[in-house]
Protein backbone atom coordinates (compact mmCIF):
# COMPACT_ATOMS: atom_id res chain seq x y z
CA UNK A 1 0.00 0.00 0.00
CA UNK A 2 1.21 3.42 -0.85
CA UNK A 3 2.58 5.82 2.13
CA UNK A 4 1.30 8.94 0.89
CA UNK A 5 -1.94 9.25 -1.53
CA UNK A 6 -3.82 12.49 -2.69
CA UNK A 7 -7.65 11.47 -3.54
CA UNK A 8 -9.15 13.25 -5.93
CA UNK A 9 -7.26 16.63 -4.51
CA UNK A 10 -8.75 19.56 -5.64
CA UNK A 11 -7.47 23.27 -5.13
CA UNK A 12 -9.21 26.02 -6.14
CA UNK A 13 -8.13 30.11 -5.64
CA UNK A 14 -11.36 32.22 -5.72
CA UNK A 15 -11.99 31.22 -9.55
CA UNK A 16 -8.71 30.05 -10.59
CA UNK A 17 -8.39 25.97 -10.52
CA UNK A 18 -4.73 25.85 -8.90
CA UNK A 19 -5.56 22.20 -8.95
CA UNK A 20 -8.31 19.52 -9.84
CA UNK A 21 -8.64 16.00 -9.22
CA UNK A 22 -4.88 15.21 -8.35
CA UNK A 23 -4.68 11.19 -7.99
CA UNK A 24 -1.33 10.67 -6.33
CA UNK A 25 -0.05 7.49 -5.12
CA UNK A 26 3.45 6.97 -3.55
CA UNK A 27 5.22 3.77 -2.25
CA UNK A 28 7.09 3.53 0.89
CA UNK A 29 10.82 3.77 -0.42
CA UNK A 30 9.92 5.48 -3.51
CA UNK A 31 11.51 8.52 -5.65
CA UNK A 32 8.71 10.17 -7.28
CA UNK A 33 9.14 13.14 -9.47
CA UNK A 34 6.14 16.30 -9.99
CA UNK A 35 6.90 18.14 -12.98
CA UNK A 36 5.33 20.65 -15.32
CA UNK A 37 5.56 24.14 -16.56
CA UNK A 38 5.04 27.16 -14.28
CA UNK A 39 2.14 28.24 -12.63
CA UNK A 40 0.89 24.09 -13.54
CA UNK A 41 0.07 23.97 -9.57
CA UNK A 42 3.34 21.69 -8.15
CA UNK A 43 3.96 23.89 -5.52
CA UNK A 44 0.32 23.47 -4.45
CA UNK A 45 0.28 19.91 -3.80
CA UNK A 46 3.27 20.46 -1.90
CA UNK A 47 1.34 22.89 0.04
CA UNK A 48 -1.43 21.24 0.42
CA UNK A 49 0.32 17.96 1.52
CA UNK A 50 2.71 20.07 3.97
CA UNK A 51 -0.81 21.74 5.76
CA UNK A 52 0.26 24.84 4.44
CA UNK A 53 -3.32 24.87 2.41
CA UNK A 54 -6.85 23.51 2.99
CA UNK A 55 -7.83 21.60 0.20
CA UNK A 56 -11.36 22.42 -1.87
CA UNK A 57 -11.58 19.28 -1.90
CA UNK A 58 -10.08 15.81 -1.96
CA UNK A 59 -8.10 13.72 0.67
CA UNK A 60 -4.66 13.05 1.82
CA UNK A 61 -3.90 9.88 3.68
CA UNK A 62 -0.66 9.51 5.19
CA UNK A 63 -0.03 5.74 6.02
CA UNK A 64 -3.19 4.71 6.07
CA UNK A 65 -4.72 7.53 8.28
CA UNK A 66 -6.53 10.67 6.21
CA UNK A 67 -4.47 13.86 7.31
CA UNK A 68 -6.89 16.69 5.10
CA UNK A 69 -6.43 19.74 7.03
CA UNK A 70 -4.16 18.55 9.73
CA UNK A 71 -1.62 21.91 10.68
CA UNK A 72 2.22 22.05 9.46
CA UNK A 73 4.10 20.99 12.88
CA UNK A 74 1.77 18.01 13.05
CA UNK A 75 2.76 17.05 10.10
CA UNK A 76 5.88 17.33 10.59
CA UNK A 77 5.71 15.16 13.59
CA UNK A 78 4.27 12.54 11.93
CA UNK A 79 7.27 12.16 9.45
CA UNK A 80 6.22 14.47 6.31
CA UNK A 81 9.35 17.04 6.05
CA UNK A 82 9.58 19.43 2.90
CA UNK A 83 12.02 22.29 1.67
CA UNK A 84 10.38 25.07 -0.58
CA UNK A 85 10.99 26.47 -4.29
CA UNK A 86 12.53 30.10 -2.67
CA UNK A 87 14.92 29.26 0.15
CA UNK A 88 13.54 29.87 3.58
CA UNK A 89 16.39 29.26 6.12
CA UNK A 90 16.62 31.30 9.57
CA UNK A 91 19.33 33.52 8.30
CA UNK A 92 20.62 35.05 11.32
CA UNK A 93 20.43 32.13 13.68
CA UNK A 94 23.67 30.11 12.73
CA UNK A 95 24.03 27.03 11.11
CA UNK A 96 24.36 24.62 13.50
CA UNK A 97 21.03 26.24 15.35
CA UNK A 98 19.38 25.84 12.21
CA UNK A 99 19.11 21.74 12.28
CA UNK A 100 18.91 22.06 16.04
CA UNK A 101 15.63 23.66 15.08
CA UNK A 102 14.71 20.73 13.18
CA UNK A 103 14.95 18.22 15.76
CA UNK A 104 13.58 20.47 18.41
CA UNK A 105 9.82 19.30 16.96
CA UNK A 106 11.64 15.59 18.86
CA UNK A 107 12.17 16.67 22.21
CA UNK A 108 10.48 15.26 24.88
CA UNK A 109 11.98 17.90 27.78
CA UNK A 110 9.10 20.66 28.49
CA UNK A 111 9.69 24.22 29.32
CA UNK A 112 10.45 24.20 33.02
CA UNK A 113 13.09 21.12 32.07
CA UNK A 114 14.63 23.55 29.51
CA UNK A 115 15.03 26.47 31.74
CA UNK A 116 16.27 24.54 35.02
CA UNK A 117 18.76 22.58 32.64
CA UNK A 118 17.07 19.31 34.35
CA UNK A 119 18.92 16.30 33.27
CA UNK A 120 16.23 15.33 30.53
CA UNK A 121 16.76 18.37 28.87
CA UNK A 122 20.37 18.28 29.09
CA UNK A 123 21.19 14.75 27.50
CA UNK A 124 18.28 15.46 24.57
CA UNK A 125 20.48 18.63 23.91
CA UNK A 126 23.99 17.05 23.96
CA UNK A 127 22.37 14.06 21.65
CA UNK A 128 20.73 17.10 19.51
CA UNK A 129 24.28 18.16 19.35
CA UNK A 130 26.37 15.61 18.56
CA UNK A 131 23.93 14.31 15.86
CA UNK A 132 23.16 17.91 14.43
CA UNK A 133 27.36 18.39 14.03
CA UNK A 134 26.91 14.26 12.51
CA UNK A 135 24.10 15.80 10.14
CA UNK A 136 26.21 18.80 8.93
CA UNK A 137 29.44 16.81 8.29
CA UNK A 138 27.37 14.52 6.23
CA UNK A 139 25.98 17.35 4.20
CA UNK A 140 29.41 18.82 4.12
CA UNK A 141 29.10 21.85 5.85
CA UNK A 142 30.37 21.12 9.20
CA UNK A 143 33.18 23.48 8.72
CA UNK A 144 30.80 26.37 8.21
CA UNK A 145 28.34 25.45 11.47
CA UNK A 146 28.90 28.72 13.62
CA UNK A 147 28.01 30.90 10.68
CA UNK A 148 25.09 32.63 10.01
CA UNK A 149 22.97 30.62 7.94
CA UNK A 150 21.54 33.74 5.41
CA UNK A 151 25.57 34.02 4.67
CA UNK A 152 26.18 30.63 3.27
CA UNK A 153 26.70 30.23 -0.91
CA UNK A 154 23.52 29.41 -2.49
CA UNK A 155 24.33 25.66 -3.24
CA UNK A 156 25.08 25.77 0.80
CA UNK A 157 21.80 26.63 1.44
CA UNK A 158 20.03 24.38 -0.74
CA UNK A 159 21.71 21.64 1.12
CA UNK A 160 21.45 23.45 4.73
CA UNK A 161 17.68 23.13 4.11
CA UNK A 162 17.46 19.73 3.03
CA UNK A 163 19.38 19.11 5.90
CA UNK A 164 17.18 20.93 8.48
CA UNK A 165 14.35 19.15 7.36
CA UNK A 166 16.39 15.69 7.97
CA UNK A 167 16.59 16.78 11.23
CA UNK A 168 12.90 16.57 11.94
CA UNK A 169 13.16 12.89 11.33
CA UNK A 170 11.62 12.41 8.14
CA UNK A 171 9.72 9.28 6.67
CA UNK A 172 8.88 11.16 3.47
CA UNK A 173 10.65 14.33 2.21
CA UNK A 174 9.02 17.37 -0.34
CA UNK A 175 11.53 18.66 -1.98
CA UNK A 176 10.38 21.30 -4.17
CA UNK A 177 13.05 22.19 -6.70
CA UNK A 178 16.23 21.52 -4.86
CA UNK A 179 18.15 22.44 -8.24
CA UNK A 180 17.02 25.21 -8.77
CA UNK A 181 19.84 28.18 -9.34
CA UNK A 182 22.25 25.47 -9.91
CA UNK A 183 25.06 24.83 -11.68
CA UNK A 184 25.12 21.78 -14.18
CA UNK A 185 28.63 21.23 -11.47
CA UNK A 186 26.20 21.28 -8.33
CA UNK A 187 22.86 19.94 -10.09
CA UNK A 188 25.23 16.60 -10.71
CA UNK A 189 26.27 16.43 -6.98
CA UNK A 190 22.52 17.50 -6.10
CA UNK A 191 21.45 14.11 -7.14
CA UNK A 192 24.10 12.32 -6.00
CA UNK A 193 23.18 13.28 -2.62
CA UNK A 194 19.53 13.16 -2.86
CA UNK A 195 20.21 9.31 -3.79
CA UNK A 196 22.37 8.89 -0.73
CA UNK A 197 20.26 10.10 2.11
CA UNK A 198 16.97 8.46 0.89
CA UNK A 199 19.39 4.98 1.17
CA UNK A 200 20.33 6.40 4.28
CA UNK A 201 17.60 7.28 5.72
CA UNK A 202 15.24 4.94 4.37
CA UNK A 203 13.29 7.96 2.85
CA UNK A 204 10.61 8.34 0.74
CA UNK A 205 11.08 11.33 -1.57
CA UNK A 206 8.35 13.44 -4.00
CA UNK A 207 10.63 16.05 -5.65
CA UNK A 208 9.09 19.02 -7.84
CA UNK A 209 11.60 19.81 -11.02
CA UNK A 210 12.40 22.10 -13.93
CA UNK A 211 15.26 20.46 -15.00
CA UNK A 212 13.86 17.71 -16.80
CA UNK A 213 17.28 16.01 -17.35
CA UNK A 214 17.47 15.83 -13.43
CA UNK A 215 14.46 14.63 -12.82
CA UNK A 216 14.18 11.77 -15.97
CA UNK A 217 17.21 10.46 -14.55
CA UNK A 218 16.39 10.28 -11.01
CA UNK A 219 13.12 9.57 -10.52
CA UNK A 220 11.19 6.00 -11.02
CA UNK A 221 8.06 8.24 -11.36
CA UNK A 222 6.89 11.26 -13.25
CA UNK A 223 3.56 13.00 -12.95
CA UNK A 224 2.65 15.74 -15.44
CA UNK A 225 0.82 18.64 -14.57
CA UNK A 226 -0.46 21.44 -16.54
CA UNK A 227 -3.03 23.70 -15.49
CA UNK A 228 -3.64 21.98 -12.85
CA UNK A 229 -4.42 19.08 -14.55
CA UNK A 230 -2.81 15.52 -14.54
CA UNK A 231 -1.74 15.01 -18.03
CA UNK A 232 0.26 12.36 -18.10
CA UNK A 233 1.76 9.89 -15.19
CA UNK A 234 4.28 6.86 -15.18
CA UNK A 235 7.95 5.92 -16.04
CA UNK A 236 10.06 8.79 -17.22
CA UNK A 237 10.53 6.74 -20.36
CA UNK A 238 6.73 6.73 -21.14
CA UNK A 239 6.45 10.48 -20.24
CA UNK A 240 9.44 11.48 -22.59
CA UNK A 241 7.21 10.01 -25.28
CA UNK A 242 3.84 10.98 -24.01
CA UNK A 243 1.83 13.35 -26.94
CA UNK A 244 0.48 15.77 -24.31
CA UNK A 245 3.22 16.03 -22.46
CA UNK A 246 5.39 17.10 -25.74
CA UNK A 247 2.97 18.85 -26.18
CA UNK A 248 2.71 21.00 -23.41
CA UNK A 249 6.36 20.89 -21.74
CA UNK A 250 8.86 19.55 -23.68
CA UNK A 251 7.34 21.53 -26.83
CA UNK A 252 9.22 24.76 -25.64
CA UNK A 253 11.83 23.12 -24.89
CA UNK A 254 12.47 21.46 -28.26
CA UNK A 255 11.41 24.50 -29.68
CA UNK A 256 14.15 26.68 -27.78
CA UNK A 257 16.98 24.14 -28.25
CA UNK A 258 16.21 23.98 -31.86
CA UNK A 259 16.19 27.52 -32.54
CA UNK B 1 17.96 53.81 46.78
CA UNK B 2 14.79 54.84 44.58
CA UNK B 3 16.73 55.43 41.30
CA UNK B 4 18.60 51.96 42.08
CA UNK B 5 14.97 50.52 42.90
CA UNK B 6 13.95 51.65 39.76
CA UNK B 7 16.84 50.29 37.76
CA UNK B 8 16.13 46.84 38.88
CA UNK B 9 12.70 47.34 38.39
CA UNK B 10 13.01 48.55 34.45
CA UNK B 11 15.56 45.84 34.21
CA UNK B 12 12.76 43.47 35.00
CA UNK B 13 10.13 45.11 32.41
CA UNK B 14 12.97 45.17 29.84
CA UNK B 15 14.01 41.52 29.71
CA UNK B 16 10.55 40.32 30.19
CA UNK B 17 9.34 42.66 27.06
CA UNK B 18 12.44 42.01 24.94
CA UNK B 19 11.79 38.27 25.20
CA UNK B 20 8.61 38.72 23.16
CA UNK B 21 9.26 41.36 21.05
CA UNK B 22 13.04 41.06 20.36
CA UNK B 23 13.28 37.28 20.60
CA UNK B 24 9.70 35.98 19.51
CA UNK B 25 9.47 39.15 16.93
CA UNK B 26 6.13 40.17 18.17
CA UNK B 27 5.16 43.73 18.11
CA UNK B 28 3.54 43.32 21.67
CA UNK B 29 2.14 47.38 22.62
CA UNK B 30 0.40 46.45 26.06
CA UNK B 31 2.67 45.27 28.92
CA UNK B 32 1.20 48.39 30.46
CA UNK B 33 -1.69 46.52 30.82
CA UNK B 34 -0.06 43.69 32.79
CA UNK B 35 2.26 45.93 34.95
CA UNK B 36 -1.34 47.93 35.71
CA UNK B 37 -2.91 44.24 36.57
CA UNK B 38 -0.13 43.33 38.44
CA UNK B 39 0.58 46.66 40.18
CA UNK B 40 -3.22 46.65 42.17
CA UNK B 41 -3.27 43.18 42.60
CA UNK B 42 -0.13 43.25 44.57
CA UNK B 43 -1.53 46.41 46.04
CA UNK B 44 -4.66 45.86 46.94
CA UNK B 45 -3.29 42.20 48.48
CA UNK B 46 -0.75 43.97 50.98
CA UNK B 47 -2.86 46.88 52.63
CA UNK B 48 -4.25 46.02 55.53
CA UNK B 49 -8.21 46.21 55.79
CA UNK B 50 -7.79 49.75 57.61
CA UNK B 51 -5.92 51.20 55.36
CA UNK B 52 -8.70 49.95 52.18
CA UNK B 53 -11.44 51.62 54.73
CA UNK B 54 -9.35 55.12 54.49
CA UNK B 55 -8.51 54.70 51.03
CA UNK B 56 -12.46 53.80 49.26
CA UNK B 57 -14.22 56.75 50.41
CA UNK B 58 -16.87 56.89 47.50
CA UNK B 59 -17.08 53.11 46.84
CA UNK B 60 -16.36 50.61 49.29
CA UNK B 61 -13.93 47.84 48.22
CA UNK B 62 -15.94 45.02 47.79
CA UNK B 63 -15.41 41.86 49.91
CA UNK B 64 -13.35 39.34 50.05
CA UNK B 65 -10.64 41.68 48.99
CA UNK B 66 -11.28 44.14 51.64
CA UNK B 67 -10.39 41.90 54.60
CA UNK B 68 -7.34 40.42 52.36
CA UNK B 69 -3.89 40.98 53.48
CA UNK B 70 -1.37 38.98 52.38
CA UNK B 71 2.71 39.15 52.85
CA UNK B 72 4.36 41.00 50.38
CA UNK B 73 6.00 38.37 48.70
CA UNK B 74 2.48 36.24 48.14
CA UNK B 75 1.41 39.40 46.73
CA UNK B 76 3.79 39.89 44.17
CA UNK B 77 3.46 36.29 42.96
CA UNK B 78 -0.35 36.86 42.73
CA UNK B 79 0.13 40.16 40.93
CA UNK B 80 2.32 38.06 38.41
CA UNK B 81 -0.34 35.22 38.37
CA UNK B 82 -3.40 37.09 37.67
CA UNK B 83 -1.28 38.73 34.26
CA UNK B 84 -0.45 35.74 33.64
CA UNK B 85 -4.43 35.02 33.93
CA UNK B 86 -4.72 38.07 31.79
CA UNK B 87 -2.25 36.73 29.40
CA UNK B 88 -3.92 32.78 28.74
CA UNK B 89 -7.03 35.02 28.05
CA UNK B 90 -5.74 37.16 25.64
CA UNK B 91 -3.48 34.96 24.05
CA UNK B 92 -5.64 33.28 22.22
CA UNK B 93 -6.95 35.93 20.55
CA UNK B 94 -3.48 38.07 20.29
CA UNK B 95 -1.52 35.13 18.08
CA UNK B 96 -4.91 34.54 15.80
CA UNK B 97 -3.05 37.39 14.02
CA UNK B 98 0.48 38.92 13.35
CA UNK B 99 2.28 41.96 12.33
CA UNK B 100 0.19 45.31 12.43
CA UNK B 101 -2.76 43.52 13.87
CA UNK B 102 -1.15 42.11 16.67
CA UNK B 103 0.42 45.59 17.55
CA UNK B 104 -3.20 47.11 17.37
CA UNK B 105 -4.67 44.05 19.29
CA UNK B 106 -2.62 44.26 22.14
CA UNK B 107 -2.01 48.70 21.68
CA UNK B 108 -5.98 47.85 22.91
CA UNK B 109 -5.26 46.59 26.20
CA UNK B 110 -3.64 48.83 27.70
CA UNK B 111 -6.54 50.81 27.14
CA UNK B 112 -8.76 48.37 28.18
CA UNK B 113 -7.34 47.91 31.43
CA UNK B 114 -6.94 51.92 32.12
CA UNK B 115 -10.74 52.44 30.91
CA UNK B 116 -11.44 49.46 33.74
CA UNK B 117 -9.12 50.52 36.61
CA UNK B 118 -10.88 54.31 36.13
CA UNK B 119 -14.42 52.48 36.50
CA UNK B 120 -14.38 49.49 38.63
CA UNK B 121 -14.37 51.83 41.31
CA UNK B 122 -15.48 49.42 44.14
CA UNK B 123 -12.13 47.15 42.90
CA UNK B 124 -8.92 49.89 42.01
CA UNK B 125 -11.19 52.84 43.69
CA UNK B 126 -10.87 54.36 40.13
CA UNK B 127 -9.06 57.20 39.10
CA UNK B 128 -8.27 58.58 42.54
CA UNK B 129 -6.09 55.12 43.11
CA UNK B 130 -4.44 53.62 45.79
CA UNK B 131 -2.30 55.77 48.20
CA UNK B 132 -0.17 54.86 51.29
CA UNK B 133 0.79 51.66 50.47
CA UNK B 134 3.76 50.45 52.57
CA UNK B 135 7.11 50.88 50.87
CA UNK B 136 8.02 47.15 50.48
CA UNK B 137 9.95 47.31 47.86
CA UNK B 138 13.64 47.48 48.82
CA UNK B 139 16.93 46.89 47.05
CA UNK B 140 16.83 42.90 48.19
CA UNK B 141 13.19 42.36 46.40
CA UNK B 142 14.08 44.75 43.76
CA UNK B 143 17.42 42.97 42.30
CA UNK B 144 16.30 39.71 43.69
CA UNK B 145 13.42 39.62 40.98
CA UNK B 146 15.62 41.44 38.48
CA UNK B 147 18.05 39.08 38.75
CA UNK B 148 15.37 35.78 38.84
CA UNK B 149 13.91 37.13 35.67
CA UNK B 150 17.50 37.96 33.52
CA UNK B 151 17.70 34.45 34.71
CA UNK B 152 14.51 32.19 34.01
CA UNK B 153 14.43 34.56 30.32
CA UNK B 154 17.93 34.09 29.54
CA UNK B 155 17.77 29.93 30.66
CA UNK B 156 15.37 29.88 28.36
CA UNK B 157 16.44 32.08 25.08
CA UNK B 158 19.47 30.01 25.16
CA UNK B 159 17.36 26.50 25.44
CA UNK B 160 15.82 24.89 22.45
CA UNK B 161 12.41 26.44 23.00
CA UNK B 162 14.69 29.95 22.81
CA UNK B 163 15.94 28.72 19.53
CA UNK B 164 12.38 27.90 18.27
CA UNK B 165 11.19 30.96 19.40
CA UNK B 166 13.93 32.80 17.34
CA UNK B 167 13.35 30.85 14.44
CA UNK B 168 10.04 32.29 14.68
CA UNK B 169 10.95 35.30 14.33
CA UNK B 170 13.29 34.23 11.22
CA UNK B 171 10.79 32.39 9.48
CA UNK B 172 7.56 31.65 10.84
CA UNK B 173 6.54 29.55 7.68
CA UNK B 174 10.34 27.73 7.70
CA UNK B 175 9.64 27.43 11.53
CA UNK B 176 6.08 25.66 11.31
CA UNK B 177 7.85 22.99 8.50
CA UNK B 178 10.24 22.24 10.63
CA UNK B 179 7.63 21.03 13.57
CA UNK B 180 7.50 23.93 15.33
CA UNK B 181 4.01 24.89 17.05
CA UNK B 182 4.28 28.28 16.79
CA UNK B 183 1.15 28.78 18.65
CA UNK B 184 2.27 27.32 21.64
CA UNK B 185 5.79 28.44 21.72
CA UNK B 186 4.90 32.19 21.52
CA UNK B 187 1.52 31.93 23.89
CA UNK B 188 4.53 30.08 26.45
CA UNK B 189 6.71 33.18 25.96
CA UNK B 190 3.76 35.25 26.27
CA UNK B 191 2.80 33.93 29.48
CA UNK B 192 6.57 34.11 30.94
CA UNK B 193 6.65 37.93 30.08
CA UNK B 194 3.12 38.80 31.70
CA UNK B 195 4.37 37.04 34.78
CA UNK B 196 7.54 38.82 35.16
CA UNK B 197 5.60 42.47 34.42
CA UNK B 198 2.72 41.88 36.98
CA UNK B 199 5.65 41.07 39.08
CA UNK B 200 7.71 43.96 38.20
CA UNK B 201 4.28 46.15 38.56
CA UNK B 202 3.79 44.77 42.36
CA UNK B 203 7.50 46.00 42.58
CA UNK B 204 6.52 49.71 41.03
CA UNK B 205 3.66 50.12 43.01
CA UNK B 206 5.12 49.37 46.41
CA UNK B 207 8.37 52.08 45.46
CA UNK B 208 5.92 54.81 44.73
CA UNK B 209 3.42 53.84 47.55
CA UNK B 210 1.19 55.62 44.97
CA UNK B 211 -1.00 54.31 42.17
CA UNK B 212 -3.42 55.67 39.90
CA UNK B 213 -4.55 55.06 36.38
CA UNK B 214 -2.94 57.66 35.20
CA UNK B 215 0.12 55.97 35.78
CA UNK B 216 0.59 53.32 33.33
CA UNK B 217 -0.60 54.55 29.92
CA UNK B 218 1.05 53.65 26.54
CA UNK B 219 3.96 55.57 27.76
CA UNK B 220 5.21 53.36 29.99
CA UNK B 221 5.08 50.76 27.21
CA UNK B 222 6.97 53.14 24.95
CA UNK B 223 9.68 53.86 27.31
CA UNK B 224 10.51 50.27 27.28
CA UNK B 225 10.00 49.98 23.84
CA UNK B 226 12.71 52.58 22.97
CA UNK B 227 14.75 50.96 26.02
CA UNK B 228 14.83 47.30 23.58
CA UNK B 229 15.42 48.74 20.57
CA UNK B 230 17.99 50.78 22.24
CA UNK B 231 19.71 47.99 23.75
CA UNK B 232 19.19 46.09 20.53
CA UNK B 233 16.27 43.72 19.94
CA UNK B 234 16.88 40.36 20.60
CA UNK B 235 19.43 40.80 23.18
CA UNK B 236 19.42 40.08 26.55
CA UNK B 237 22.38 41.94 27.56
CA UNK B 238 21.37 45.04 25.66
CA UNK B 239 17.55 45.48 26.96
CA UNK B 240 19.41 45.33 30.26
CA UNK B 241 22.46 48.05 30.07
CA UNK B 242 19.59 50.38 27.92
CA UNK B 243 17.10 49.90 30.88
CA UNK B 244 19.89 50.92 33.27
CA UNK B 245 20.87 53.73 31.32
CA UNK B 246 17.42 54.71 30.81
CA UNK B 247 16.76 55.19 33.59
CA UNK B 248 19.82 57.02 35.48
CA UNK B 249 19.98 59.02 32.36
CA UNK B 250 16.29 60.30 33.11
CA UNK B 251 16.89 61.00 36.99
CA UNK B 252 20.21 62.79 36.02
CA UNK B 253 18.67 64.70 33.08
CA UNK B 254 16.51 66.06 36.01
CA UNK B 255 18.87 68.65 36.21
CA UNK B 256 18.90 70.07 32.70
CA UNK B 257 14.93 71.21 34.04
CA UNK B 258 16.25 72.96 36.61
CA UNK B 259 17.20 76.83 36.63
CA UNK B 260 21.40 76.77 35.77
CA UNK B 261 23.40 79.43 35.96
CA UNK B 262 26.41 79.03 33.27
CA UNK B 263 29.46 81.28 32.42
CA UNK B 264 27.34 84.35 34.12
CA UNK B 265 24.07 83.13 31.68
CA UNK B 266 20.92 82.51 33.98
CA UNK B 267 18.86 79.67 32.03
CA UNK B 268 15.84 78.90 33.13
CA UNK B 269 14.50 75.59 33.74
CA UNK B 270 12.46 73.89 30.75
CA UNK B 271 10.54 71.50 31.81
CA UNK B 272 10.38 68.18 29.47
CA UNK B 273 13.85 69.04 28.19
CA UNK B 274 14.43 65.61 29.60
CA UNK B 275 12.55 63.99 27.11
CA UNK B 276 13.78 66.31 24.52
CA UNK B 277 16.92 65.07 25.00
CA UNK B 278 16.23 61.79 25.36
CA UNK B 279 14.72 61.47 22.24
CA UNK B 280 17.83 62.79 20.80
CA UNK B 281 19.73 60.04 21.93
CA UNK B 282 17.73 57.19 20.90
CA UNK B 283 17.78 59.20 17.14
CA UNK B 284 21.76 58.96 17.44
CA UNK B 285 21.45 55.38 18.08
CA UNK B 286 18.90 54.73 15.66
CA UNK B 287 20.94 56.59 12.90
CA UNK B 288 24.77 55.20 14.12
CA UNK B 289 24.02 51.77 15.28
CA UNK B 290 21.05 50.40 13.64
CA UNK B 291 20.61 47.45 15.49
CA UNK B 292 20.38 48.72 18.79
CA UNK B 293 24.09 48.69 21.46
CA UNK B 294 24.65 45.10 21.23
CA UNK B 295 22.69 43.74 17.86
CA UNK B 296 21.52 40.64 18.69
CA UNK B 297 24.84 39.76 20.48
CA UNK B 298 24.97 39.16 24.30
CA UNK B 299 27.67 38.96 26.93
CA UNK B 300 29.32 35.73 27.71
CA UNK B 301 32.64 34.95 29.66
CA UNK B 302 34.13 33.24 26.74
CA UNK B 303 33.48 36.19 24.44
CA UNK B 304 34.84 38.28 26.79
CA UNK B 305 38.12 35.74 27.27
CA UNK B 306 38.66 35.83 23.54
CA UNK B 307 38.48 39.42 23.22
CA UNK B 308 40.84 39.96 26.18
CA UNK B 309 43.27 36.88 24.07
CA UNK B 310 42.80 38.40 20.92
CA UNK B 311 43.46 42.17 22.00
CA UNK B 312 41.64 44.10 19.31
CA UNK B 313 40.76 41.60 17.14
CA UNK B 314 38.16 43.12 15.18
CA UNK B 315 36.80 39.78 13.61
CA UNK B 316 35.51 38.29 16.99
CA UNK B 317 32.54 40.41 18.42
CA UNK B 318 33.56 40.16 21.71
CA UNK B 319 30.49 39.31 22.90
CA UNK B 320 29.33 36.11 20.83
CA UNK B 321 26.71 33.92 21.01
CA UNK B 322 28.07 30.34 22.93
N1 LIG C 1 -1.84 31.15 -1.93
C1 LIG C 1 -2.27 31.38 -3.19
N2 LIG C 1 -3.28 32.25 -3.41
C2 LIG C 1 -3.71 32.48 -4.67
N3 LIG C 1 -3.22 31.88 -5.76
C3 LIG C 1 -2.22 31.01 -5.61
C4 LIG C 1 -1.70 30.71 -4.32
N4 LIG C 1 -0.70 29.81 -4.45
C5 LIG C 1 -0.62 29.55 -5.78
N5 LIG C 1 -1.53 30.26 -6.47
C6 LIG C 1 -1.74 30.20 -7.93
O1 LIG C 1 -1.93 28.86 -8.28
C7 LIG C 1 -1.27 28.56 -9.50
C8 LIG C 1 -0.31 27.42 -9.30
O2 LIG C 1 0.78 27.90 -8.53
P1 LIG C 1 1.98 27.00 -8.05
O3 LIG C 1 2.86 27.83 -7.20
O4 LIG C 1 1.48 25.75 -7.47
O5 LIG C 1 2.72 26.69 -9.43
P2 LIG C 1 4.05 25.89 -9.69
O6 LIG C 1 3.70 24.73 -10.53
O7 LIG C 1 4.76 25.60 -8.44
O8 LIG C 1 4.86 26.93 -10.58
P3 LIG C 1 6.41 27.25 -10.58
O9 LIG C 1 7.05 26.28 -11.51
O10 LIG C 1 6.49 28.63 -11.13
O11 LIG C 1 6.91 27.15 -9.21
C9 LIG C 1 -0.61 29.85 -9.95
O12 LIG C 1 -1.44 30.45 -10.91
C10 LIG C 1 -0.54 30.67 -8.71
O13 LIG C 1 -0.62 32.03 -9.01
MG1 LIG D 1 6.49 26.15 -7.58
Amino acid sequence: MALLCTENLDMRFGGLAALSDLNLAVPEGGLYGLIGPNGAGKTTVFNLISGFLQPTGGRIVWDGREITGEPPHRLTAWGIARTFQNIRLFGELSVLDNVLVGFHCRSHATWGEAVLRLPRYRREELDRRSRGLALLEEVGLAAAADQPAGKLPYGHQRRLEIARALATGPRCLLLDEPAAGLNPQETGDLIFFIRAIKDRYNLTILVIEHNLRLVMGLCQHLTVLDHGLTIAAGPPADIRKHPEVIRAYLGEERVAISS
Amino acid sequence: MRILNNVAIFITLAVAYNLINGVCGQLHLGPNAFITLGAYTAALLTMTPAEKTLNFLVTPLYWPLSQAALPFPAALLAGGLVAVAFALLTGFPVFRVRGDYLAIVTLGFGEVVRVLANNLQGVTNGPLGLKGLYPYTNLWWSWGVAVAATAVVAALVNSSYGRALNAIREDETAARASGINTFRHLLGAYLLSAFFFGVGGGLLAHLITTISPSLFTFFLTFNLLIIIVVGGLGSTTGAILAAAGFTLAGEWLRIVEEPAAIFGFTIPGIPGMRMVILSLALLLVIIFCRRGLMGRREFSWAGLGRRLRGGVAGSVPGAGKP
